[in-house]
């Protein structure tokens, strides 16, 4: 289904399904290029609303971090993807599927980070 | 989609809402919204959950095939032109800000796609992720415009 939903994007519009692009384009807006990105961000966020209804499940989001945690992972989220350029949509997926060697190397990158900087948080805190 | 926002036309929005809608359900169906389970996968050392990597090789699966071949097309069916990064070196900024995604990634379990999706759980610590991560975006192109 996400791999669905990037084709669809390309395709048919010629733009690459990355979020943190899409919302970036937002808050920096860019002349003519929010409504598109402000429907797509509605849309997904449709989409999780829909997923009870249809699934007859609650939406899967468990928590077990302090609210700080969240809110200093997001402030890094944020600058981190405007600083490289993309995030898991964007270089995982539409850039992996270009062959975009920039995307390649982002993406090893993020999830090796990813992976060593929970593994040091858990033996930190327990 | 150069010239449009103000008059965006209808077959173009359905082509948006349809991406999003799907995007939303895909991430809900394969619990990429769900933290715990994105740290179950970082956790190589632990108990490993390896489930999310069919999430992406399933996606990849389905888009690689397109994306070659819009290779093969002029342009999109609606729109003049294909939007591509301008970008192709291999620069500083780009291993420096993956470091720092992934860095956060880490931490929490969330990146931008799935957290607004998640914004549906009507968690505040949710909000305060997504509200953090505008934050993060408007502080970068303050301090590195352009």
């Amino acid at each position: 289904m996400i791999g669905f939903a990037t084709v669809l994007m390309f395709l048919f519009l010629g733009r690459i399904t990355g979020i943190s692009g899409i919302v970036g384009g937002v808050v920096k807006p860019e002349k003519e290029q929010v409504g598109w990105r402000l429907i797509f961000i509605l849309s997904l966020m449709v989409g999780g609303a829909l997923y009870p209804m249809l699934w007859g499940r609650d939406l899967p989001v468990e928590l077990n971090g302090s609210w700080e945690l969240y809110v200093i992972a997001g402030l890094i989220v944020g600058f981190g993807t405007r600083t490289g350029s993309g995030c898991t949509s964007g270089h995982g997926i539409c850039g992996l599927s270009r062959f975009s060697p920039r995307s390649m190397v982002a993406t090893v990158t993020f999830i090796v980070t990813a992976v060593v900087t929970h593994t040091i948080f858990s033996l930190v805190t327990g | 989609m150069e010239e449009q926002t103000s008059a965006l036309p209808l077959s173009n929005i359905l082509v948006i809402v349809a991406s999003g809608v799907l995007f939303g359900l895909g991430l809900s169906v394969s619990e990429m919204v769900n933290p715990v389970r994105v740290l179950g996968f970082l956790n190589v050392l632990g108990p490993w959950d390896p489930t999310l990597i069919f999430v992406m090789g399933g996606a990849l699966t389905v888009a690689i095939p397109g994306f070659q071949y819009a290779k093969l097309m002029h342009k999109p069916f609606l729109s003049i032109q294909f939007t591509l990064p301008g970008k192709n070196d291999l620069d500083k900024k780009l291993i420096l800000g993956a470091v720092l995604f992934g860095v956060g990634w880490g931490l929490a379990g969330i990146c931008p796609g799935p957290s607004l999706v998640a914004l549906n759980s009507l968690d505040g610590r949710i909000l305060g992720f997504v509200l953090a991560m505008l934050a993060g975006i408007f502080i970068h192109d303050r301090v590195f415009p352009g």
